[in-house]
């Protein structure tokens, strides 16, 4: 029988009967939950193999061959290979990152500094958010590609690739000091006067204090964004950049095959599951560390 | 040092808060090697006169010098002052992210430019003293509360203050984890350290304290030895507090 009242009948004090109907329910459940989901994605992928324009979708988008030409390229058929042409992907979102964790943080940091001597920076850091925050990333992308080594100032890098990627940092910056300031901000301010009464100047206090405990705190958001960038280097094609979109693009150009861009897009995910699983890591070994498990 | 044997003295002291004026004229003098417990209703002064002693709030008037110093001019390094008084708060605040360790020697190793090695060996025989050494790698949040409280005045004091503060250290405690925070304040007096502590703990204050002010409305409407408050007060409010203090059963 199960119940509450076998509990009702049962000694106070003595702990709940184990229930040997609960293990049943849960191979139950377990049975349901499986035949859902095959019957689920059976629909789904018969909804798909039964639409009336299959084939022509799977020889367009999911020719194997032509994954294969494209990944590698023909270089006598003028076809980049989209392998390298990810690398510039990688390459730019990881300068990118490194740059936009230090230019956000440091106007979060600079919006938090009081004083009245200082109205000038914070004025700068709030119009600075408001304009990149606000101005689509496609035309920011656009005005700094194009426009910048168009003045043809001497000694400035002239390549479009440098001056794509700054956009992609100014526009992120923006966006990631926001993540910060909300960090810091809830920090309570007891831990900054706890700090400060022990003597440690305003910017001790903040780099060993407060920032500490603001970036844990927004290490998942962080990691939102940075997905969204590493997605976003895509937006370095319209400027002509031969990055992986590009490339792909060249190819379906030329070949009239679109499954070049089932194989990019593939290559986008692989290349975000490893962010995801390491923040996981970061946020589970500090939440081990300062609660239940071993402090040693 | 000036040599007079005044640890701290404050002189007609206000501090208002927008609109609510929490400190209305304090005179006080603490003699080097003195305990002073401050009593008083909850918003009649003790956290904000406590805060302003340790530059925490700036005062609206008045004079506050340390040993001669008058530490609420304009222009002192507050930074340099604070090194000099320690203050434990009713909610530790000590720092989540750190542990017991790091917690303690920030301060010597951030603010005193101690070497890491020598502020841990201090440290070390700080936690022994205060028997917390088996905690020395745990995070705060593993701690019990009363080992929290401790800790945070183990943190003050590794920077070797002239003056420790406390602010209500046990109002945050369960009543069982009350007696072990205040004896660690019992061996502090023990030593000779100058205090000034604000308490609600009224047996403990006639226990410790050299002296006893009683605070209302933001002025230390009266104060005495603790025999003399606590069993022939002059004030009738301070009379009115104290029997609130006895029907309540706290003393």
């Amino acid at each position: 029988m199960t119940g509450p009242r076998a509990f009702v009948e049962e000694p106070l004090g003595s702990p709940p009967p184990k229930e040997r109907g609960s293990k049943l329910l849960g191979n139950r459940a377990f049975l349901v939950s499986t035949g859902s989901t095959i019957a689920f994605f059976a629909a789904l992928t018969l909804a798909v193999v039964l639409a009336p324009g299959f084939k022509a979708v799977r020889g367009s988008f999911f020719s194997f061959r032509a994954m294969k030409e494209s990944f590698f390229g023909v270089q006598e058929a003028g076809l980049p290979p989209i392998w390298r042409a990810f690398l510039l992907n990688v390459k730019v979102f990881m300068i990118a990152e490194i740059l936009i964790l230090i230019l956000g943080l440091t106007i979060a940091v600079v919006r938090q500094i009081p004083g009245a001597v200082f109205f000038p920076f914070r004025l700068v850091a709030v119009l600075y958010t408001d304009l990149f925050r606000g101005t689509p990333l496609l035309l920011v992308i656009f005005m700094f590609g194009f426009g910048i080594p168009s003045l043809g100032i001497q000694g400035l890098p002239n390549s479009i690739v440098v001056w794509g990627a700054a956009a992609l940092v100014l526009s992120y910056s923006a966006y990631v000091s926001e993540v910060f300031r909300a960090g810091i901000e809830s920090v309570h301010p007891s831990q900054m006067m706890a700090a400060r009464s022990l003597g440690l100047t305003r910017w001790q206090s903040l780099r060993y204090v407060v920032l500490p405990q603001a970036v844990r705190r927004v290490i998942p958001p962080l990691l939102n964004d940075f997905v969204s960038l590493q997605k976003d280097t895509a937006l370095l094609a319209p400027l002509g950049a031969i990055e992986a979109v590009r490339a792909a693009q060249i190819y379906t150009s030329i070949r009239y095959n679109y499954s070049p861009f089932v194989i990019t897009a593939f290559m986008f995910i692989l290349l975000t599951i490893p962010l995801a699983r390491f923040t996981d890591h970061l946020i589970e070994r500090d939440r081990s560390r300062r609660a239940g498990g071993g402090a040693r | 040092m000036n040599g007079n044997g005044e640890a701290l003295r404050l002189e007609k002291v206000h501090k208002s808060f927008d609109d609510t004026y929490v400190l209305r004229g304090i005179d006080l003098s603490v003699a080097e090697h003195e305990v002073v417990c401050l009593i008083g209703a909850s918003g009649s002064g003790k956290s904000t006169l406590l805060r302003c002693v340790n530059l925490l709030e700036d005062i609206d008037a008045g004079r506050i010098l340390v040993q001669g110093e008058e530490i609420s001019a304009e222009g002192v390094d507050v930074d340099r002052i604070r090194r000099h008084i320690g203050i434990v708060f009713q909610s530790f605040n000590l720092f989540p992210h750190m542990t017991v360790m790091r917690n303690i020697t920030l301060g010597p190793i951030k603010a005193l430019k101690m070497a890491t090695a020598s502020a841990e060996a201090e440290a070390a025989e700080l936690l022994e003293r205060f028997g917390l050494a088996d905690k020395r790698d745990e995070f705060p949040d593993r701690l019990s509360g009363g080992q929290q409280q401790r800790l945070a005045i183990v943190r003050a004091l590794a920077m070797k203050p002239d003056i420790m503060l406390f602010d209500e250290v046990t109002s945050a405690l369960d009543p069982e984890l009350v007696a072990e925070v205040l004896n660690v304040i019992r061996e502090l007096a023990a030593g000779g350290m100058t205090m000034v502590i604000a308490t609600h703990e009224m047996g403990f204050a006639k226990d410790i304290a050299n002296r006893v002010c009683f605070l209302d409305e933001g002025v230390i409407l009266e104060q005495g030895p603790p025999e003399e408050i606590f069993t022939s007060p002059r004030e009738a409010r301070t009379q009115r507090f104290l029997q609130s203090i006895i029907e309540a059963g706290r003393m």
